[in-house]
């Protein structure tokens, strides 16, 4: 496996919701180190396409490796994509009956088959890169929107993952804290970690993207750097949604 | 036009400093002004309830205390029938109600069974006491309580379990059954949810051939039924019938209870379990269930005290328990229409217990809520 095969590879990918065709014909490949914002208007696939990445959907046709592996009905790959795939979902989706450290050795410890010692230790640096190392003994419920996103990006970093998902991380929080999660998520991306994140934060799309990717109907319209994506799109679909996000 | 608000040419920020809240008015004069006496509406009707209380407390005051018999004098109870309770019949019959047909002179041993017992429910409620030990000590004090209630060893008597009675077949059937329905209903939950088709048939038909039929049924069936069952010449204890037939049956209503807890819990919990790579096993025990179980703690806590009253219906299978002893020891003629405070006092111990067991509940809900609520 050398540094040039894409780290993740749709082939074809199609997936049904019962009868509704979420995902249609989907081939997408991101090399190592990549961040890709990917958006669109809601209901276009783009949740359900990185959640396919770590298994949390099922596709129904079609071909998808993550780092070698393909996915598929085998729990040893779903397993070992999972360890290396970290997610930060919108609703946060924290262990509320857990304090914010143990919410973050949980995994390492269980899954990582870690020391106790050495899990929190780790866990404590994850906490100080994310700026909320003060908070290790509160529960979830006692912080605001804005540090329970930041605990649950930590969270996801202590299994050290290869690929990082970002299912519109700063859609459930109020503006004043939208920042502070974008700021940890710019220094992240600049640490060399694969980043996938759907997003309607397009300042953040401009600051670190390498390409932006258009869904609409459950397919790619169009993929392009930021730069050419946001002066010049070459669909009309994508120039209607640009009109209709950045006009505010 | 000037503006209703003040316009200055600068601001400067003057912080206002926290103060402490307005004190409400101490003193029994005031809570009665606010609780009972706020406004004509609330006055009228705390003035209706004061009158009615005025009708009958006295008579019925004067039937329980004042002119009741306390004493296991019949004649002195029948002289008084009309007027005054026979607690008498308490008085005389409260050996037999409380321990059955257990003979007489072994009844020190269920008495200290019992205490054991209950006193190793209460304290396994507090949660200094929640360590491994514990498991220990409920190993050794069921342990007790069988060789104590059976005898045939260390000198004790043998007592069959046929003549087992009263209060302690009540806190031995109730607390097994209990103990036994709870993991089996949280086995039969997550088995409901199973992938493997098998196991998700046998967990619904569980549950929908017991609810379908009465727990009298029940008994009825798990006592006359399972010796069918069994290879010709096999006894099986009829207590143990009994408790495989309660533990069966509370364990289905428990299991939906479970159920319901399960799917109240979002679904992203389990996805960012799943998502942090734990295997579902891991995401049950650590993730899902003590959310879900924390969800419906009054439910169980219902279906528990359901559970102990539902004891009662052994009498069908000629066990006497607490209420069956009671109709036992009203069988004797001389006391028989006595029966309202023999019932009265069998009640007063179902109440205790059922009553600690929702106040019990109500702490589980406020302390094992950690991080469930806002704070």
């Amino acid at each position: 496996m050398n540094q040039q095969t894409p780290i993740i590879e749709f082939k074809g990918v199609n997936k049904w919701f019962g009868e509704f065709h979420v995902l249609r014909d989907v081939d997408l490949s991101v090399a190592r180190g990549e961040r890709i914002v990917i958006c669109g208007p809601s209901g276009s696939g783009k949740s359900t396409l990185i959640r396919c990445i770590n298994r949390l959907e099922e596709h129904q046709q079609g071909e998808l490796i993550v780092d070698g592996t393909e996915l598929s009905d085998d729990l040893k790959a779903i397993e070992k994509v999972r360890k290396d795939v970290g997610m930060v979902f919108q609703q946060f989706n924290l262990f509320p009956h857990l304090t914010v450290l143990e919410n973050l050795t949980l995994a390492p410890i269980w899954v990582g088959k870690l020391p106790k010692a050495e899990a929190e230790e780790r866990a404590m640096q994850q906490l100080k890169r994310v700026r909320i190392a003060e908070q290790a003994l509160k529960y979830p419920l006692q912080l605001s929107g804005g540090q329970q996103q930041r605990v649950a990006i930590a969270r996801a970093l202590c299994l050290t993952p290869k690929i990082m998902l970002f299912d519109e991380p700063t859609s459930a929080l109020d503006p004043e804290m939208i920042q502070e999660v974008l700021d940890v998520m710019v220094e992240l991306a600049g640490q060399g970690i694969t980043m996938l994140c759907v997003t309607h934060e397009m300042s953040f799309a401009k600051a670190v993207a390498n390409r932006v990717i258009f869904m609409d109907q459950g397919q790619i319209i169009e993929q392009a750097p930021p730069h050419e994506f946001f002066d010049n799109p070459k669909n009309e679909r994508t120039r209607d949604f640009l009109s209709k996000i950045l006009s505010h | 036009m000037t503006t209703p608000y003040p316009t200055p040419e600068a601001i400067h920020f003057e912080p206002i400093a926290s103060r402490s809240p307005p004190r409400a008015a101490r003193g029994l004069a005031a809570w009665l002004r606010s609780n009972l006496f706020d406004g004509w509406r609330n006055t009228l009707a705390t003035l209706v309830v004061l009158a009615l209380l005025a009708l009958v407390l006295p008579h019925l005051l004067q039937w329980a205390l004042v002119n009741a018999v306390f004493r296991p004098d019949n004649a002195a109870c029948r002289a008084a029938a009309e007027t005054g309770a026979c607690w008498g019949v308490v008085a005389e019959k409260y050996r037999l109600i409380l321990f059955g047909r257990y003979p007489y002179a072994e009844q020190w041993r269920p008495l200290l069974a019992c205490t054991l017992l209950t006193g190793l429910l209460a304290a396994s409620c507090y949660r200094p006491f929640w360590r491994r030990s514990l498991l220990l000590a409920w190993v050794v004090v069921v342990g007790a309580f069988f060789t104590l209630m059976l005898g045939g060893s260390f000198g004790l008597s043998a007592v069959e379990t046929g003549r087992w009675g009263g209060f302690p077949l009540t806190l031995l059937l109730s607390t097994i059954s209990l103990m036994l329905a709870f993991p089996l209903a949280v086995a039969v939950a997550l088995g409901r949810q199973s992938r493997m088709p098998g196991i998700r048939t046998l967990c619904v038909l569980y549950v929908e051939l017991i609810r379908g039929v009465p727990l009298i049924s029940v008994l009825f069936m798990a006592s006359f039924m399972f010796p069918l069952f069994m290879p010709q010449g096999t006894t099986i204890d009829v207590l143990l019938r009994v408790l495989v037939g309660m533990t069966l049956f509370t364990a289905a209503y428990l299991a939906e209870v479970v159920r319901g807890g399960l799917q109240a819990l979002p679904k992203g919990q389990l996805e960012a379990a799943q998502s942090l790579g734990l295997s579902d096993w891991q995401a049950t025990r650590m993730i899902v269930l003590p959310q879900a179980l924390r969800l419906v703690v009054p439910a169980i806590m219902n279906t528990f005290i359901g559970a102990f009253k539902d004891t009662s219906l052994v009498t069908i299978v000629s066990l006497y328990d607490l209420t069956g002893a009671l109709q036992l020891a009203l069988g004797d003629a001389d006391w028989r229409k006595f029966f309202l405070e023999g019932q009265l006092f069998v009640a007063a111990i179902y109440f205790v217990f059922c009553f600690a067991m929702s106040r019990y509940s109500q702490w589980i809900e406020r302390h094992l809520n950690t991080g469930t609520r806002r704070q």
